[in-house]
């Protein structure tokens, strides 16, 4: 309790309210320009954090990243352009509806439940750190493995309408995906001897590539196609607000509580939250053809948990210094420059640090509303310009976003050579969600099911020999089954009518 | 674009005139020197250089920028390094991982690239095994790996490198048939000894460094340390040479280096600057607060180990069916 009183004392700090304040409008524009991650944001605090005492510069790193989570959705919403990759899951179902004369809707959703999800994602991260912690710490590669074939398993509900050519495109992402050293032998495929590709191809690049590029072309090709209608008063993006958040209550609870626990498994954050809860919305939703068609639904799950994934990726990290994410890869770093050792020590001896970088996630999640209600006040106005006028912008941010990833020239190279095939994929129906997918996910089916087979010597059998792998299977395989069980039980029931 | 043009001739003169009389160099650095960081930030090597860099500048009166160029298991970075300009605004953080690139066929980047400023330390690798299970002795694992060939899973990084390659050599210096180990890849050390704590793997080489909160929560146990000496925050912890009598030692060398035509006196300036903020109680505490050694070698005594690796590290790879090259 004392410990508390000290940590309310040290968030109340004037300096320490400045910090949040300047490095939340940071993390605003750094999220908001395309191909700038909430990762990058956090590596350029990096400097200053050195001058910071450790809570102020705990809470840079925390309000600016929850910020940058969220600013992702403004350009993903009106330009088709996600801002981080957190926001490439549903960035096509946003700007459908952005289209249709509803991006003030759109984003109000993204802003209220981006900021709810985040504090759903805190209180989880307060309540149960060491409990998690310690059960994540107890997963192996088998489990890993399950998990990252249920994720992939989760492209199903991404494919689009066309199912063949939505597994064309998904299996093109995991051909992308095997590009650069052999995780197990460490032999390069596919590099032609070019060292940059060791690494595989560079995903942020690729991405900005992927989404950003074809729209731009096809802008370019018909000058006179609409963008998005113009929202007619910005300010009235939290009409509604109230309604939405009591209809999508169980979604949101739901996708927060998934986003924090993908968030905190390692090697997962937030953008592989968004993909697992946007395909989870489709398969529960009560009205799937509502859901495709004109709903936020999924729009509502999917920002939830990328915000709620930020939270839950400091469990491990505030526990076993074992980072969730690679943002929390960074602030483990962070730490302990400060002298404040993360693990499990961290609870006793520094409980007042603790128990104020808690305070800052709320006090950075809450702010989150007002600045983002500006933010987006900022950024609509960008839809009034005539479209063509704004791509020449566009491609040199989408440049200078695949530029800045490794500081090289080869990542524009790549971005434009993924914008060329993403737009021959859209103009001929090949949806370019999957083959992203299909990047994110390939690599960690393989790492783990090689190592796994590694571990067994290639028994297959041993797969479930754990108790919570065997669980994990069992679900997958279920999921797996679910269409064919559900169609022979309707065969049955044709047949005793 | 003239700016450019302007700088680079003004850059010229200088170089010129500091090859007739050294005069420039009383000017050096009057602009940003860029510090390239072959990994990302975040890692070891970043917080390396990052907390250099702000000590380095108060001694230059200069502003030193450092700047990630990850991706190709750092060979991108190196390489950047490497060939960059010699006017001793461009140098760079080198590790030992230089020691295996040739070995593995991956590139023909060698230490022999590079002019050396001054190692700044080392992270030194351990024997880490399940706090809970079986093997209370590093003798206790060796039997086990003796007694079930080809059972035993070791982890602790991908094949052919760093913690990898310090198992090997250990196994070497035992004579033990490396391949009685199940060597098990990870994507890094802090998830070797967590697949270790999991149960997936008997036993992690990576660093002490990445064991550390895992110690501290009980759940792994390092049994021995592949350094020379005991680890001051772990005065229990024995060394490899006090549990089993080899003298085998491995550990990740960091360092700071610039491109091989690096002028005498820069290098020697940049040497010599850093060797005062390195025994400086700000960077000697940071070091000690990660586990990490802080070691200020200079650059002919580090030269010589990092050739010395290269030749041993060869050998290890090339018996161990790992070179291509």
């Amino acid at each position: 309790m004392e410990a508390l009183a000290r940590a309310v004392g040290m968030i109340a700090d004037p300096e320490v309210l400045l910090t949040i304040l300047l490095s939340s409008v940071f993390g605003l524009v750094v999220g908001f320009i395309p191909g700038l991650t909430a990762t990058m944001a956090t590596a350029l605090l990096v400097p200053f954090a050195m001058f910071l005492d450790p809570v102020s510069a705990i809470a840079a790193i925390v309000s600016a990243t929850a910020m940058a989570i969220f600013a992702g959705d403004i350009p993903g919403t009106l330009l088709r352009l996600p801002g981080t990759p957190a926001s490439a899951a549903y960035v096509d179902h946003s700007y459908r509806l952005a289209m249709a004369g509803r991006a003030g809707e759109v984003l109000g959703v993204n802003l209220v439940f981006s900021a709810l999800g985040g504090i759903l994602g805190t209180i989880v991260l307060v309540a149960a750190a060491p409990t998690l912690a310690d059960y994540a710490l107890n997963l192996s590669s088998f489990e890993f493995f399950w998990l990252a074939v249920l994720g992939l398993s989760c492209a199903v509900f991404v494919v689009g309408d066309n199912v063949a050519k939505g597994a064309a495109a998904l299996l093109f992402g995991l051909l992308l995906a095997t590009v650069g050293r052999d995780y197990t032998s460490g032999f390069p495929r596919f590099t032609f001897g070019e060292p940059d590709l060791l690494d595989g191809i560079p995903f942020v690049a690729a991405l900005i590539g992927f989404f950003a590029l074809p729209e731009i072309i096809r802008t370019m090709r018909a000058p006179d196609a609409d963008g998005a209608k113009p929202v007619a008063q910005a300010a009235r993006i939290f009409a509604g607000m109230g309604g939405a958040v009591l209809r999508w209550r169980w979604n949101f609870l739901r996708s927060g509580l998934l986003g924090t626990a993908v968030g905190a498994l390692p090697g997962a954050g937030a953008d592989t939250a968004a993909w697992t809860s946007y395909a989870v919305s489709r398969r529960m939703s009560k009205d799937p053809q509502a859901w495709s068609r004109d709903s936020v639904e999924g729009i509502v799950d999917a920002t939830s948990a990328n915000n709620a994934a930020l939270s839950g990726a400091w469990i491990p990290a505030l526990v076993f210094a074992i980072p969730g994410d690679t943002i929390t890869a960074i602030a483990i770093a962070v730490l302990y420059l400060k002298n404040v050792t993360p693990g499990p020590s961290i609870f006793l001896e520094n409980a007042h640090v603790l128990y104020a970088v808690f305070l800052a996630f709320f006090v950075a999640n809450l702010l989150m509303i007002p600045l983002g209600w500006l933010a987006i006040r900022a950024a609509v106005p960008i839809l009034r310009l005539p479209r063509k006028l704004l791509m020449a912008p566009l491609l040199l941010f989408a440049c200078l976003g695949a530029y800045a990833v490794d500081n090289s020239l080869f990542g524009v190279g790549v971005m434009l050579a993924c914008g060329l095939v993403g737009y021959w994929m859209e103009e001929n129906g090949y949806p370019v969600g999957p083959a992203v997918l299909g990047m994110v996910m390939g690599r960690l089916v393989e790492e783990h099911l090689m190592t796994s087979l590694i571990k067994v010597q290639g028994d297959l059998t041993r797969f479930f020999e754990r108790p919570v792998a065997t669980a994990l299977a069992v679900f997958t395989l279920l999921v797996w089954l679910w269409p064919l069980l559900r169609w022979l039980r309707r065969a049955a029931q044709r047949r005793t009518a | 674009m003239s700016m450019r043009i302007t700088r680079r001739a003004t850059l010229g003169a200088g170089l010129a005139s500091f090859a007739v009389g050294g005069k420039a160099l009383a000017a050096w650095p009057d602009r940003p020197i860029t510090l390239i960081v072959p990994y990302p930030a975040g890692g070891g090597t970043d917080i390396v250089a990052r907390t250099l860099a702000p000590l380095m500048e108060r001694e230059l009166r200069g502003s030193i920028n450092v700047v990630n160029r990850a991706g190709g298991g750092g060979i991108t970075g190196h390489e950047a390094i490497a060939r960059a300009q010699p006017d001793g605004y461009t140098i760079g953080m080198i590790t030992n991982d230089l020691s295996f690139y040739t070995h593995l066929g991956q590139s023909r980047l060698t230490h022999r690239d590079f002019a050396k400023i001054g190692q700044t330390n080392e992270i030194v690798g351990s024997v880490t095994v399940k706090a809970d299970g079986p093997y209370r002795k590093l003798s206790d694992l060796l039997d086990a790996i003796k007694a079930n060939p080809g059972r035993l899973r070791g982890t602790g990084a991908a094949p052919g490198v760093n913690w990898h390659v310090g198992f090997l050599g250990m196994m070497d210096a035992l004579r033990l048939d490396p391949r009685s180990v199940i060597w098990v890849p990870a994507q890094g050390g802090t998830l070797g000894h967590q697949d270790v704590a999991a149960g997936g793997s008997e036993f992690s080489t990576s660093s002490l460094a990445e064991a550390r909160a895992l110690l501290e929560a009980q759940r792994v146990r390092t049994l021995a340390l592949m350094g020379d000496a005991r680890a001051e925050q772990f005065p229990d912890i024995p060394t490899l040479k006090e549990e089993v009598g080899i003298d085998w030692t491995f550990a990740v060398v960091h360092g700071m280096g610039g491109p091989r035509a690096l002028p005498a006196e820069i290098r020697t300036r940049l040497g010599e600057t850093l060797s005062k903020v390195h025994a400086s109680d700000e960077f000697q505490s940071a070091m000690r607060q990660r586990t990490i050694r802080a070691v200020n070698r200079q650059p002919d005594a580090w030269e010589a180990i990092l050739e010395q690796q290269l030749n041993t590290y060869g050998r290890l790879l090339r018996e161990a069916g790992l070179a291509r090259g």
